[in-house]
Protein backbone atom coordinates (compact mmCIF):
# COMPACT_ATOMS: atom_id res chain seq x y z
CA UNK A 1 0.00 0.00 0.00
CA UNK A 2 1.02 3.21 -0.86
CA UNK A 3 1.25 6.09 2.25
CA UNK A 4 -1.70 9.19 1.57
CA UNK A 5 1.32 11.67 1.27
CA UNK A 6 3.05 9.85 -1.52
CA UNK A 7 -0.48 9.62 -3.55
CA UNK A 8 -0.56 13.58 -2.82
CA UNK A 9 2.77 13.77 -3.54
CA UNK A 10 2.02 11.90 -6.71
CA UNK A 11 -1.40 14.02 -7.76
CA UNK A 12 1.03 16.92 -7.06
CA UNK A 13 3.72 15.80 -9.54
CA UNK A 14 1.11 14.53 -11.88
CA UNK A 15 -0.53 17.91 -12.19
CA UNK A 16 2.96 19.11 -13.08
CA UNK A 17 3.55 16.71 -15.69
CA UNK A 18 6.27 15.34 -13.25
CA UNK A 19 6.14 11.20 -13.43
CA UNK A 20 8.48 9.18 -10.33
CA UNK A 21 10.33 8.13 -13.54
CA UNK A 22 10.89 11.23 -15.81
CA UNK A 23 8.45 9.80 -18.00
CA UNK A 24 6.16 12.11 -19.85
CA UNK A 25 1.93 11.80 -19.27
CA UNK A 26 1.95 10.21 -22.52
CA UNK A 27 4.86 8.26 -22.82
CA UNK A 28 5.52 4.09 -21.84
CA UNK A 29 7.56 2.26 -20.34
CA UNK A 30 10.35 -0.12 -22.13
CA UNK A 31 8.54 -2.75 -23.58
CA UNK A 32 9.78 -6.20 -24.24
CA UNK A 33 7.95 -9.02 -25.83
CA UNK A 34 9.32 -12.84 -25.70
CA UNK A 35 7.57 -14.99 -27.87
CA UNK A 36 7.33 -19.09 -27.27
CA UNK A 37 7.58 -18.96 -23.28
CA UNK A 38 6.20 -22.43 -22.94
CA UNK A 39 6.38 -25.51 -25.54
CA UNK A 40 3.11 -27.21 -25.11
CA UNK A 41 0.92 -24.06 -25.98
CA UNK A 42 -0.11 -23.25 -29.38
CA UNK A 43 1.21 -20.01 -28.78
CA UNK A 44 2.78 -17.89 -25.87
CA UNK A 45 4.09 -14.67 -25.07
CA UNK A 46 5.78 -12.53 -21.95
CA UNK A 47 5.31 -8.93 -22.21
CA UNK A 48 7.48 -6.93 -19.95
CA UNK A 49 6.15 -3.37 -19.17
CA UNK A 50 8.59 -1.66 -17.34
CA UNK A 51 8.53 -3.52 -13.84
CA UNK A 52 4.77 -5.11 -14.88
CA UNK A 53 4.94 -8.58 -16.53
CA UNK A 54 2.43 -11.09 -18.10
CA UNK A 55 2.32 -14.07 -19.73
CA UNK A 56 -0.60 -15.32 -21.82
CA UNK A 57 -1.06 -18.43 -23.56
CA UNK A 58 -2.92 -19.92 -26.56
CA UNK A 59 -4.73 -23.59 -26.09
CA UNK A 60 -6.68 -25.13 -29.09
CA UNK A 61 -9.40 -28.26 -29.30
CA UNK A 62 -12.44 -29.10 -30.62
CA UNK A 63 -15.90 -28.25 -29.73
CA UNK A 64 -19.11 -27.58 -30.88
CA UNK A 65 -20.08 -23.80 -32.34
CA UNK A 66 -22.37 -21.58 -30.47
CA UNK A 67 -26.00 -22.27 -31.76
CA UNK A 68 -26.08 -18.70 -32.94
CA UNK A 69 -22.97 -19.04 -34.97
CA UNK A 70 -22.54 -22.19 -36.51
CA UNK A 71 -19.91 -21.83 -38.99
CA UNK A 72 -17.74 -19.85 -36.34
CA UNK A 73 -14.31 -21.09 -34.13
CA UNK A 74 -15.06 -20.26 -30.47
CA UNK A 75 -12.72 -18.11 -28.13
CA UNK A 76 -13.12 -18.64 -24.52
CA UNK A 77 -10.29 -16.36 -22.05
CA UNK A 78 -9.51 -15.94 -18.53
CA UNK A 79 -7.21 -13.42 -16.73
CA UNK A 80 -5.76 -14.84 -13.21
CA UNK A 81 -3.51 -12.21 -10.89
CA UNK A 82 -1.21 -15.21 -9.67
CA UNK A 83 -0.70 -15.03 -6.00
CA UNK A 84 3.00 -14.38 -6.25
CA UNK A 85 2.01 -10.87 -8.41
CA UNK A 86 1.54 -8.47 -5.57
CA UNK A 87 1.40 -8.86 -1.83
CA UNK A 88 -2.54 -8.00 -2.02
CA UNK A 89 -3.27 -10.87 -4.71
CA UNK A 90 -4.83 -14.42 -2.89
CA UNK A 91 -5.95 -17.75 -4.16
CA UNK A 92 -9.31 -18.73 -5.21
CA UNK A 93 -11.85 -17.66 -7.87
CA UNK A 94 -11.63 -14.55 -9.97
CA UNK A 95 -12.25 -11.17 -8.20
CA UNK A 96 -13.95 -8.80 -10.24
CA UNK A 97 -10.90 -6.74 -10.74
CA UNK A 98 -9.46 -10.13 -12.83
CA UNK A 99 -13.14 -10.75 -14.20
CA UNK A 100 -13.12 -7.30 -16.30
CA UNK A 101 -9.50 -7.53 -17.44
CA UNK A 102 -10.38 -10.99 -18.94
CA UNK A 103 -13.50 -9.56 -20.39
CA UNK A 104 -11.82 -6.31 -21.74
CA UNK A 105 -8.85 -7.84 -23.24
CA UNK A 106 -11.04 -10.68 -24.95
CA UNK A 107 -13.83 -7.88 -26.63
CA UNK A 108 -10.92 -6.04 -27.31
CA UNK A 109 -9.30 -9.05 -29.56
CA UNK A 110 -13.53 -10.53 -30.57
CA UNK A 111 -14.65 -7.45 -31.98
CA UNK A 112 -12.04 -6.64 -34.06
CA UNK A 113 -12.36 -10.18 -34.93
CA UNK A 114 -8.22 -9.76 -34.94
CA UNK A 115 -8.79 -14.19 -35.48
CA UNK A 116 -10.44 -14.76 -38.70
CA UNK A 117 -13.32 -17.02 -36.76
CA UNK A 118 -14.92 -18.00 -39.71
CA UNK A 119 -11.80 -20.28 -40.82
CA UNK A 120 -11.85 -21.99 -37.79
CA UNK A 121 -14.87 -24.01 -38.69
CA UNK A 122 -14.56 -27.67 -39.82
CA UNK A 123 -18.22 -29.01 -39.79
CA UNK A 124 -20.77 -26.09 -39.54
CA UNK A 125 -22.75 -26.85 -36.55
CA UNK A 126 -20.60 -29.70 -35.44
CA UNK A 127 -17.47 -29.33 -35.28
CA UNK A 128 -15.09 -25.91 -34.89
CA UNK A 129 -11.54 -25.11 -33.38
CA UNK A 130 -12.02 -23.21 -29.75
CA UNK A 131 -9.28 -21.01 -28.66
CA UNK A 132 -8.85 -20.54 -25.16
CA UNK A 133 -6.97 -17.40 -24.65
CA UNK A 134 -5.37 -17.45 -20.84
CA UNK A 135 -4.00 -14.77 -19.24
CA UNK A 136 -1.69 -14.90 -15.78
CA UNK A 137 -0.23 -11.72 -14.06
CA UNK A 138 3.36 -12.41 -12.62
CA UNK A 139 4.33 -9.37 -11.70
CA UNK A 140 2.11 -6.38 -11.14
CA UNK A 141 3.42 -2.80 -11.38
CA UNK A 142 0.74 -1.32 -13.11
CA UNK A 143 -1.61 -0.79 -16.68
CA UNK A 144 -2.06 -4.66 -16.39
CA UNK A 145 -5.14 -3.85 -19.02
CA UNK A 146 -2.53 -3.16 -21.42
CA UNK A 147 0.24 -5.16 -21.10
CA UNK A 148 -2.36 -8.54 -20.98
CA UNK A 149 -3.72 -6.73 -24.61
CA UNK A 150 -0.04 -7.07 -25.87
CA UNK A 151 0.42 -10.44 -24.29
CA UNK A 152 -2.60 -11.78 -25.95
CA UNK A 153 -1.77 -10.65 -29.44
CA UNK A 154 1.45 -11.61 -29.19
CA UNK A 155 0.40 -14.99 -28.20
CA UNK A 156 -2.44 -14.97 -30.85
CA UNK A 157 0.55 -14.17 -33.61
CA UNK A 158 2.84 -16.69 -32.31
CA UNK A 159 0.32 -19.42 -32.29
CA UNK A 160 0.45 -22.63 -34.98
CA UNK A 161 -2.33 -24.51 -35.33
CA UNK A 162 -2.11 -28.27 -34.17
CA UNK A 163 -3.13 -30.89 -37.13
CA UNK A 164 -6.51 -33.24 -37.07
CA UNK A 165 -6.94 -36.71 -38.82
CA UNK A 166 -9.33 -38.10 -40.90
CA UNK A 167 -11.12 -38.81 -37.09
CA UNK A 168 -10.64 -35.37 -36.05
CA UNK A 169 -7.96 -36.60 -33.54
CA UNK A 170 -5.97 -33.79 -32.62
CA UNK A 171 -1.86 -34.16 -33.00
CA UNK A 172 -0.31 -31.40 -30.80
CA UNK A 173 2.87 -32.52 -31.79
CA UNK A 174 2.30 -31.25 -35.34
CA UNK A 175 1.52 -27.72 -35.60
CA UNK A 176 1.75 -26.28 -38.71
CA UNK A 177 -0.04 -22.99 -39.53
CA UNK A 178 -0.80 -19.69 -38.00
CA UNK A 179 -3.97 -19.08 -36.73
CA UNK A 180 -6.03 -17.38 -39.27
CA UNK A 181 -5.50 -13.31 -38.48
CA UNK A 182 -7.66 -10.83 -40.29
CA UNK A 183 -6.17 -7.31 -38.14
CA UNK A 184 -4.08 -6.48 -34.59
CA UNK A 185 -6.03 -4.75 -32.26
CA UNK A 186 -4.37 -3.57 -28.65
CA UNK A 187 -5.96 -1.86 -25.43
CA UNK A 188 -4.46 1.75 -24.55
CA UNK A 189 -5.70 2.62 -20.87
CA UNK A 190 -5.70 6.41 -20.48
CA UNK A 191 -6.09 7.41 -16.59
CA UNK A 192 -7.19 11.09 -15.33
CA UNK A 193 -5.66 13.11 -12.65
CA UNK A 194 -7.24 16.32 -12.09
CA UNK A 195 -7.58 17.69 -15.85
CA UNK A 196 -4.17 15.78 -16.71
CA UNK A 197 -4.45 12.37 -19.10
CA UNK A 198 -2.12 9.80 -18.32
CA UNK A 199 -0.91 6.83 -19.97
CA UNK A 200 0.82 3.49 -18.75
CA UNK A 201 0.44 4.36 -14.93
CA UNK A 202 2.80 2.11 -12.38
CA UNK A 203 1.24 0.02 -9.54
CA UNK A 204 2.04 3.51 -7.29
CA UNK A 205 0.12 5.82 -10.08
CA UNK A 206 -2.75 3.76 -9.88
CA UNK A 207 -3.00 3.86 -6.29
CA UNK A 208 -3.13 7.45 -6.41
CA UNK A 209 -5.61 8.02 -9.22
CA UNK A 210 -8.15 5.78 -10.30
CA UNK A 211 -10.26 6.34 -12.75
CA UNK A 212 -9.60 5.72 -16.47
CA UNK A 213 -10.70 4.61 -19.75
CA UNK A 214 -9.38 1.64 -21.94
CA UNK A 215 -9.64 1.38 -25.76
CA UNK A 216 -8.86 -0.76 -27.99
CA UNK A 217 -8.03 -0.22 -31.08
CA UNK A 218 -7.07 -1.98 -34.58
CA UNK A 219 -4.34 -1.79 -37.16
CA UNK A 220 -7.34 0.45 -39.59
CA UNK A 221 -7.33 2.89 -36.77
CA UNK A 222 -11.09 1.55 -35.96
CA UNK A 223 -12.30 1.04 -31.96
CA UNK A 224 -13.17 -2.21 -31.31
CA UNK A 225 -14.06 -1.90 -27.54
CA UNK A 226 -14.03 0.74 -24.54
CA UNK A 227 -14.39 0.67 -20.49
CA UNK A 228 -14.60 2.69 -18.05
CA UNK A 229 -13.19 2.11 -15.04
CA UNK A 230 -13.18 3.55 -11.38
CA UNK A 231 -14.91 6.13 -9.63
CA UNK A 232 -14.37 9.61 -11.42
CA UNK A 233 -15.64 10.62 -15.05
CA UNK A 234 -15.38 11.73 -18.61
CA UNK A 235 -16.34 14.82 -20.31
CA UNK A 236 -17.41 13.47 -24.06
CA UNK A 237 -14.09 15.82 -24.91
CA UNK A 238 -12.21 13.82 -23.06
CA UNK A 239 -13.29 10.70 -24.05
CA UNK A 240 -12.47 12.31 -27.74
CA UNK A 241 -9.32 12.83 -27.26
CA UNK A 242 -8.50 9.42 -25.35
CA UNK A 243 -9.77 7.94 -28.55
CA UNK A 244 -7.24 10.39 -30.26
CA UNK A 245 -4.08 8.78 -27.97
CA UNK A 246 -5.44 5.32 -28.28
CA UNK A 247 -5.14 5.51 -31.62
CA UNK A 248 -2.21 7.11 -31.95
CA UNK A 249 0.20 4.57 -29.09
CA UNK A 250 -1.57 1.77 -30.81
CA UNK A 251 -0.15 2.69 -34.29
CA UNK A 252 2.88 2.94 -32.57
CA UNK A 253 3.17 0.00 -31.31
CA UNK A 254 1.59 -1.84 -33.97
CA UNK A 255 4.45 -0.80 -36.32
CA UNK A 256 7.67 -1.14 -33.37
CA UNK A 257 6.52 -4.60 -32.62
CA UNK A 258 4.55 -6.51 -34.76
CA UNK A 259 4.31 -7.71 -38.57
CA UNK A 260 0.98 -6.23 -39.46
CA UNK A 261 -1.98 -8.76 -40.63
CA UNK A 262 -3.93 -6.12 -42.69
CA UNK A 263 -5.12 -8.39 -46.22
CA UNK B 1 -32.58 -10.19 -43.59
CA UNK B 2 -32.82 -8.13 -46.60
CA UNK B 3 -35.31 -5.49 -45.55
CA UNK B 4 -34.00 -2.47 -43.88
CA UNK B 5 -34.80 -1.49 -40.42
CA UNK B 6 -34.87 2.22 -40.39
CA UNK B 7 -36.09 3.56 -43.53
CA UNK B 8 -35.87 7.72 -43.95
CA UNK B 9 -35.02 8.04 -40.67
CA UNK B 10 -37.94 5.48 -38.95
CA UNK B 11 -37.11 2.60 -36.78
CA UNK B 12 -38.97 -0.97 -36.90
CA UNK B 13 -40.92 0.56 -33.82
CA UNK B 14 -41.78 4.31 -34.98
CA UNK B 15 -39.23 5.57 -33.21
CA UNK B 16 -37.12 8.70 -34.12
CA UNK B 17 -33.16 8.05 -34.21
CA UNK B 18 -32.73 10.16 -31.06
CA UNK B 19 -35.90 8.71 -29.43
CA UNK B 20 -35.57 6.59 -26.61
CA UNK B 21 -38.18 3.40 -25.97
CA UNK B 22 -41.12 4.28 -23.50
CA UNK B 23 -40.04 4.38 -20.21
CA UNK B 24 -41.94 4.14 -16.87
CA UNK B 25 -40.44 4.56 -13.92
CA UNK B 26 -42.28 4.11 -10.91
CA UNK B 27 -40.05 4.39 -6.88
CA UNK B 28 -41.14 2.68 -3.70
CA UNK B 29 -42.17 -0.74 -5.08
CA UNK B 30 -40.25 -3.04 -2.19
CA UNK B 31 -41.66 -1.90 0.99
CA UNK B 32 -39.78 -3.89 3.24
CA UNK B 33 -36.38 -1.42 1.31
CA UNK B 34 -35.50 1.74 2.33
CA UNK B 35 -35.66 2.70 -1.04
CA UNK B 36 -36.75 0.73 -4.30
CA UNK B 37 -37.67 1.63 -7.90
CA UNK B 38 -39.32 -0.28 -11.05
CA UNK B 39 -38.06 0.53 -14.47
CA UNK B 40 -39.61 -0.54 -17.59
CA UNK B 41 -37.59 0.64 -20.50
CA UNK B 42 -39.63 -0.63 -23.38
CA UNK B 43 -39.63 -3.64 -22.65
CA UNK B 44 -36.96 -4.41 -20.44
CA UNK B 45 -37.96 -4.73 -16.57
CA UNK B 46 -36.04 -4.59 -13.84
CA UNK B 47 -36.39 -3.89 -10.24
CA UNK B 48 -33.61 -1.74 -7.83
CA UNK B 49 -33.87 -1.84 -4.20
CA UNK B 50 -31.19 -0.27 -1.22
CA UNK B 51 -30.86 -1.01 1.94
CA UNK B 52 -28.99 1.29 4.02
CA UNK B 53 -26.77 3.11 5.05
CA UNK B 54 -26.35 -0.33 7.45
CA UNK B 55 -23.66 -2.16 9.35
CA UNK B 56 -20.92 -3.20 7.49
CA UNK B 57 -20.87 -7.68 7.19
CA UNK B 58 -17.87 -8.68 7.02
CA UNK B 59 -17.00 -6.18 9.87
CA UNK B 60 -13.37 -5.94 8.24
CA UNK B 61 -14.44 -4.88 5.21
CA UNK B 62 -15.45 -1.18 7.12
CA UNK B 63 -14.01 1.53 6.03
CA UNK B 64 -13.17 3.75 8.14
CA UNK B 65 -13.88 7.36 5.81
CA UNK B 66 -17.02 6.62 4.02
CA UNK B 67 -19.50 3.89 3.66
CA UNK B 68 -18.67 1.29 1.06
CA UNK B 69 -21.13 0.29 -1.95
CA UNK B 70 -22.24 -3.52 -2.08
CA UNK B 71 -24.12 -3.94 -5.70
CA UNK B 72 -25.69 -6.91 -7.05
CA UNK B 73 -26.52 -7.12 -11.14
CA UNK B 74 -28.40 -10.48 -11.58
CA UNK B 75 -30.45 -11.68 -14.29
CA UNK B 76 -33.41 -14.04 -12.91
CA UNK B 77 -33.43 -17.62 -14.28
CA UNK B 78 -36.60 -16.96 -16.94
CA UNK B 79 -35.91 -13.33 -17.81
CA UNK B 80 -34.04 -14.60 -21.07
CA UNK B 81 -35.15 -16.88 -23.58
CA UNK B 82 -32.66 -19.18 -23.15
CA UNK B 83 -32.99 -20.11 -18.88
CA UNK B 84 -29.95 -18.16 -17.59
CA UNK B 85 -28.86 -20.52 -14.56
CA UNK B 86 -28.55 -19.22 -11.22
CA UNK B 87 -25.30 -17.87 -9.45
CA UNK B 88 -21.87 -16.60 -10.40
CA UNK B 89 -21.06 -15.54 -13.93
CA UNK B 90 -18.94 -13.32 -15.00
CA UNK B 91 -20.60 -10.89 -17.20
CA UNK B 92 -23.06 -10.07 -13.99
CA UNK B 93 -19.72 -9.68 -11.79
CA UNK B 94 -18.50 -7.15 -14.47
CA UNK B 95 -21.64 -5.22 -14.72
CA UNK B 96 -21.77 -4.88 -10.54
CA UNK B 97 -18.01 -3.27 -10.73
CA UNK B 98 -19.15 -0.82 -13.69
CA UNK B 99 -22.20 0.17 -12.13
CA UNK B 100 -20.66 0.17 -8.41
CA UNK B 101 -18.06 3.02 -10.08
CA UNK B 102 -20.59 4.94 -11.70
CA UNK B 103 -22.36 6.05 -8.81
CA UNK B 104 -19.21 5.52 -6.59
CA UNK B 105 -18.62 9.56 -6.60
CA UNK B 106 -22.03 10.36 -6.94
CA UNK B 107 -22.88 9.53 -3.59
CA UNK B 108 -21.95 11.03 -0.40
CA UNK B 109 -20.30 8.25 0.63
CA UNK B 110 -18.27 10.28 2.78
CA UNK B 111 -20.95 10.94 5.04
CA UNK B 112 -21.56 7.62 6.35
CA UNK B 113 -18.56 6.11 7.50
CA UNK B 114 -17.91 2.43 8.62
CA UNK B 115 -21.08 1.61 6.73
CA UNK B 116 -22.52 -0.22 4.22
CA UNK B 117 -24.89 0.27 1.02
CA UNK B 118 -26.22 -2.42 -0.87
CA UNK B 119 -28.00 -1.89 -4.29
CA UNK B 120 -29.55 -4.92 -5.35
CA UNK B 121 -30.74 -4.35 -9.44
CA UNK B 122 -32.70 -7.78 -10.60
CA UNK B 123 -33.96 -8.22 -14.36
CA UNK B 124 -36.94 -9.30 -14.23
CA UNK B 125 -37.29 -9.66 -18.32
CA UNK B 126 -34.55 -8.82 -20.88
CA UNK B 127 -35.00 -7.05 -24.23
CA UNK B 128 -31.69 -5.43 -24.58
CA UNK B 129 -29.75 -2.28 -22.51
CA UNK B 130 -30.40 -4.75 -18.83
CA UNK B 131 -27.46 -2.43 -17.75
CA UNK B 132 -28.92 1.15 -18.60
CA UNK B 133 -32.35 0.47 -17.51
CA UNK B 134 -30.83 -1.35 -14.27
CA UNK B 135 -28.42 1.72 -13.46
CA UNK B 136 -31.67 4.20 -14.16
CA UNK B 137 -33.99 1.83 -11.59
CA UNK B 138 -30.77 1.68 -8.94
CA UNK B 139 -30.24 5.68 -8.74
CA UNK B 140 -33.92 5.86 -8.24
CA UNK B 141 -33.69 3.32 -5.72
CA UNK B 142 -31.16 5.59 -3.73
CA UNK B 143 -32.85 8.51 -3.92
CA UNK B 144 -35.57 6.80 -2.82
CA UNK B 145 -33.96 5.69 0.35
CA UNK B 146 -33.02 9.20 0.93
CA UNK B 147 -29.19 8.89 0.28
CA UNK B 148 -27.98 12.03 -0.32
CA UNK B 149 -25.93 12.31 -4.11
CA UNK B 150 -24.68 15.17 -6.28
CA UNK B 151 -27.53 14.23 -8.96
CA UNK B 152 -29.16 11.45 -10.42
CA UNK B 153 -27.84 9.41 -12.50
CA UNK B 154 -29.30 8.56 -15.58
CA UNK B 155 -28.19 5.68 -18.29
CA UNK B 156 -28.83 4.87 -21.53
CA UNK B 157 -27.16 3.30 -24.83
CA UNK B 158 -26.83 4.79 -27.95
CA UNK B 159 -24.94 3.27 -31.01
CA UNK B 160 -24.85 2.75 -34.64
CA UNK B 161 -27.19 0.64 -37.08
CA UNK B 162 -27.21 0.57 -40.70
CA UNK B 163 -25.24 3.17 -40.75
CA UNK B 164 -27.81 5.51 -38.81
CA UNK B 165 -26.50 6.80 -34.89
CA UNK B 166 -29.70 5.96 -33.03
CA UNK B 167 -30.37 5.93 -29.40
CA UNK B 168 -31.84 3.36 -26.96
CA UNK B 169 -31.14 0.17 -29.60
CA UNK B 170 -33.87 -2.85 -29.30
CA UNK B 171 -32.51 -6.05 -29.57
CA UNK B 172 -33.69 -6.56 -33.14
CA UNK B 173 -31.24 -3.65 -34.05
CA UNK B 174 -28.38 -4.73 -31.95
CA UNK B 175 -28.46 -7.78 -34.29
CA UNK B 176 -28.07 -5.56 -37.46
CA UNK B 177 -24.70 -7.10 -39.01
CA UNK B 178 -23.07 -3.66 -38.54
CA UNK B 179 -24.50 -2.82 -35.12
CA UNK B 180 -22.77 -1.17 -32.49
CA UNK B 181 -23.73 -0.21 -28.46
CA UNK B 182 -22.37 1.83 -26.34
CA UNK B 183 -23.88 2.05 -22.99
CA UNK B 184 -23.35 5.34 -20.96
CA UNK B 185 -24.39 6.68 -17.24
CA UNK B 186 -24.06 10.28 -16.64
CA UNK B 187 -24.63 12.36 -13.74
CA UNK B 188 -27.11 14.33 -16.22
CA UNK B 189 -26.86 17.60 -14.28
CA UNK B 190 -23.33 18.02 -15.04
CA UNK B 191 -22.89 15.99 -18.27
CA UNK B 192 -20.20 14.05 -16.74
CA UNK B 193 -19.91 10.18 -17.70
CA UNK B 194 -19.68 7.54 -15.29
CA UNK B 195 -20.13 4.76 -17.02
CA UNK B 196 -19.10 3.89 -20.80
CA UNK B 197 -18.62 0.71 -22.69
CA UNK B 198 -18.58 -0.33 -26.11
CA UNK B 199 -17.53 -3.01 -28.39
CA UNK B 200 -17.98 -3.32 -32.03
CA UNK B 201 -15.88 -1.16 -34.56
CA UNK B 202 -16.68 2.25 -34.81
CA UNK B 203 -14.28 5.27 -36.22
CA UNK B 204 -13.39 7.73 -33.41
CA UNK B 205 -15.56 10.33 -34.96
CA UNK B 206 -18.66 7.74 -34.64
CA UNK B 207 -17.83 7.47 -31.11
CA UNK B 208 -18.03 11.34 -30.62
CA UNK B 209 -21.52 11.28 -32.48
CA UNK B 210 -22.84 8.67 -30.68
CA UNK B 211 -21.58 9.59 -27.04
CA UNK B 212 -23.22 13.27 -27.85
CA UNK B 213 -26.62 11.32 -28.33
CA UNK B 214 -26.65 9.22 -25.22
CA UNK B 215 -25.94 12.58 -23.65
CA UNK B 216 -29.56 13.71 -24.99
CA UNK B 217 -31.44 10.35 -24.03
CA UNK B 218 -29.93 10.62 -20.34
CA UNK B 219 -31.31 14.19 -20.04
CA UNK B 220 -34.73 12.99 -20.88
CA UNK B 221 -34.31 9.70 -18.96
CA UNK B 222 -33.36 12.30 -16.22
CA UNK B 223 -36.43 14.18 -15.96
CA UNK B 224 -38.91 10.90 -15.71
CA UNK B 225 -36.70 9.80 -12.89
CA UNK B 226 -37.41 13.31 -11.26
CA UNK B 227 -41.47 12.71 -11.92
CA UNK B 228 -41.24 9.30 -10.59
CA UNK B 229 -39.66 10.93 -6.99
CA UNK B 230 -42.17 13.42 -7.14
CA UNK B 231 -45.28 11.42 -7.89
CA UNK B 232 -43.82 8.84 -4.95
CA UNK B 233 -43.99 11.95 -2.06
CA UNK B 234 -46.90 13.34 -3.11
CA UNK B 235 -48.68 10.18 -3.05
CA UNK B 236 -47.32 9.92 0.40
CA UNK B 237 -48.13 13.32 1.56
CA UNK B 238 -52.13 13.46 0.18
Amino acid sequence: MTAKLTKDYIVNQIKRNIRGDDRKLDEMRELTIERGVSANAEGSARVKLGKTEVIAGIKMDLAEPYPDSQDKGVLTSSAEFLPLAAPEFEAGRPGEVEVELGRVVDRGIREAEVIDFKKLCIVEGEKVWRVFMDIVVINHDGNLMDASGLAAMAAILDAKMPTIDKDYKIDYNKREKPLPLTTIALPITVMKCGNKLIIDTTADEEEAIDTRLTVTTNESGNISSMQKGGPGGFTVEEIVEICKIAGKKTDELIKKHFKSKKN
Amino acid sequence: MSEKLINKGIRPDGRKLDEIRPLKIKAGVVDRADGSAYVEFGTTKVISAVYGPKKVHPRHMENSKKAILKVRYNMIPFSVYDRKRPGYDKRSVEIAKVVSEALENVIFLEEFPKSAIDIDMEIIQADAGTRVAAITAASVALADAGIPMRGLISSVAAGRVEGNIVLDLTKEEEDASDAIDLPVAMLARTGEITLLQMDGDASVDEIEKIVRMTEKGCKDIEKIQGKALIEKYNANTA
